[in-house]
């Protein structure tokens, strides 16, 4: 419990030492981050409304590391997030399946053939006419997903408006179905023997074949999700690139989330909250962009995946002269 | 026949441009990969090199220095990834994937801090720029003829020297190199070392030699593309090298054939054809085309016996 957290706050002082470094005075900054993050309705609204993608994409990469090591899924969250899917997470699977073929290297292959053809469709096909970039038309009113602060105005609560749309309740409930079928389905528990003992697995009569089929598609649909609450929630039409990172945030969410649904919907809502809190930091000193965020998700991803193990050794020296 | 022979003088030219960085990129993943670092962060140490080509070059005035702080740069990244994956055993991919976002990043942020023009980097003109040596217009600076050279060279340190023999072993079985008394940690670092070397002039090839300045995310999955090169050459510098080659003549034929109509084909997508390195490699790695195996200990973690 307390490694992820250790691993967090090294991530902030390089963080802090980047600012240090650009001009700023670090601790402002940071008071302002969370300022601008929590400080006022309108800001909790957007904060919610980042929290909801960066839910479904860590969601994506929950479904499938019960049985595969999380590296192995990385990038399938933002192929899948981007485009179809399920179907589109299904062609990777079946190589990693049935060819052998190593599937962190198929899925970052397919990310771009997503994105060629993305643009392609956008360019050729979906853009709206007469206009000049390429999005589509915007959807009729039964495409759209009601945004939070109508709804609430209708029950008589006020909230100034945000992105921040009914979308999250699915994510939520995606949250919760994910949970009960992980830890109470049989399917679930064959996933996690997977994760744990591909071996025993086997032995116990699990195709790894089928499972991995499964496990694929259920995180493309998670990811695809992402995309109902961008496009349906908020764009209200198709643009280009709107996944915008939400793959790479969402490894980055079930990295600190420790693949759990309810550490992930913790370490979603403190993304939310940093991207949040980034633009509104971006807006009060010029020299921080807000990619300044980017920065940050980076580094977590640093500190928590590939460097878990950095501050184990001095933690251990704590403990042994405690105990 | 002085028209197709200028033709194809021209499309060599621009297949060449094109490559450099692959090549540049692909043979420092090979050192990487032979040795057992698996490196999906190629395309965040370029695009982190290329910020640091054009930001010194700007500052100082001089395209070498610009050279020199790019391979730097490159090679801090370098380091951290081999700090993470050799020091601390961490999952490679992840650390790949952490770097390529925080390139993606910082380049950003600094640059917009440092030159307040949304992350790009002022025009750089005259000696802030490598020149042409030979041929003006063809874009043939030093670079180019670095990517050209490292190819052989390359192949001469895996394939015919102590280091390189030590360092397939590496790759393939660290505990045979433990045994024999080597360090699998050092021999690693040096692999990881060679890789940001040569990455990080293919990032000052990208802003200082073909552009004249950095852009944000200028590299465009260009590390990705070495990266399949290097799966597509199976692991080998000559047919990687090749690769390259055809991915960017592949890149050459697509801006050429932008908005034309082919007989009896009608207009080729653009986006088909930039897809295609990827889609290539999809069918290699399916099986389809022969079979490309990886070093049998790319991406494990060693872990020293006590």
């Amino acid at each position: 419990m307390l490694l992820p957290m250790v691993n967090v706050a090294l991530a902030f002082i390089v963080v802090g030492a980047i600012v240090a470094i650009i001009g700023v005075d670090p601790l402002h900054a940071l008071r302002l981050l969370v300022v601008g993050a929590l400080g006022s309705s309108e800001s909790i609204g957007y904060t919610l409304y980042y929290a909801t993608n960066f839910t479904f994409s860590g969601l994506t990469v929950l479904a499938l590391d019960r049985w595969l090591p999380a590296w192995l899924l990385i990038p399938i969250a933002i192929a899948s997030a981007a485009l179809l899917g399920a179907a589109w997470a299904a062609v990777p699977a079946w190589l990693q399946a049935w060819r052998g073929s190593h599937i962190v290297i198929t899925t970052i292959m397919f990310n771009f053939v997503a994105s060629a053809l993305m643009v392609y469709l956008m360019v050729n096909v979906l853009i709206a006419p007469g206009s000049m970039t390429p999005q589509s038309r915007t959807f009729g009113p039964s495409g759209r997903i009601p945004a939070m602060h109508d709804v609430l105005q209708a029950v008589g609560i006020t909230v100034a408006p945000s992105a921040l749309n009914l979308s999250i309740v699915l994510a939520l409930a995606c949250c919760v179905a994910v949970w009960v079928f992980l830890w109470h389905t049989p399917w679930g528990y064959a996933l996690r023997t997977m994760g744990h003992n591909p071996e025993a697995a086997v032995y116990a009569g699990t195709s790894l074949r089928r499972m991995t089929m499964l496990a694929m598609c259920l995180s493309g649909a998670l990811a695809g999700f992402v995309g109902v609450n961008e496009l349906m929630g908020v764009h209200h039409r198709i643009v280009l690139d709107f996944p915008a990172g939400y793959g790479f945030a969402g490894i980055a969410v079930a990295l600190m989330g420790r693949n759990h649904p309810l550490g992930i919907v913790l370490a979603a809502l403190l993304f939310g909250a940093l991207q949040q809190g980034g633009a509104e930091l971006a807006f009060e000193i010029p020299t921080i962009t807000r990619e300044m965020v980017v920065v940050i998700q980076g580094l977590i991803i640093l500190f928590s995946g590939a460097l878990a193990h950095l501050p184990r050794p001095w933690l251990q020296v704590l403990f042994v002269h405690r105990a | 026949m002085d028209e197709a022979i200028s033709f194809v003088f021209l499309m060599l030219a621009s297949t060449l441009r094109v490559a450099t960085p692959l090549v540049l990129c692909a043979m420092g993943g090979l050192f990487s990969e032979k040795g057992g670092i698996v490196d999906v962060g190629l395309e965040g140490k370029m695009l982190m090199a290329a910020f640091f080509a054009a930001a010194t070059a700007s500052v100082t005035g001089s395209a070498w220095a610009g050279v020199a702080v790019a391979v730097l740069a490159a090679e801090a990244l370098a380091l951290l990834h081999g700090l993470a994956c050799i020091t601390y055993r961490g999952n490679q991919v992840v650390s790949g994937v952490a770097i390529n976002i925080l390139a993606a990043g910082l380049t950003v942020v600094l640059g917009a801090a440092w030159f307040a023009r949304g992350g790009q980097t002022p025009p750089l003109v005259g000696d802030q720029r490598l020149m042409p040596l030979f041929l003006p217009g063809a874009g043939d600076n030093v670079l180019v003829y670095a990517a050209l050279l490292s190819v052989p060279l390359t192949w001469w340190i895996i394939a015919r020297t102590r280091f390189g023999l030590r360092l397939r072993a590496v790759g393939e079985m660290p505990l045979a190199v433990d045994a024999a008394g080597l360090s699998v940690a050092w021999l690693r670092y040096r692999a990881v070392l060679l890789c940001g070397l040569l990455a990080g002039l293919a990032g000052a090839y990208l802003s200082i030699g073909q552009n004249a300045g950095f852009s944000r995310d200028m590299t465009a999955g260009q590390g990705f593309i070495a990266l399949a090169a290097i799966i597509f050459g199976k692991w080998r510098p000559l047919p990687a090298f090749g690769a390259c080659l055809i991915f960017g003549l592949l890149d050459a034929i697509a801006i050429r054939l932008q908005g034309v109509r082919l007989p009896g084909l009608g207009e080729v997508p653009v986006q088909l054809i930039q897809a295609m390195p990827y889609l290539l490699t999809m069918f290699l790695l399916a099986g389809f085309i022969g079979r490309a195996v990886a070093p049998k200990a790319a991406g494990v973690p060693y872990e020293k016996e006590h």
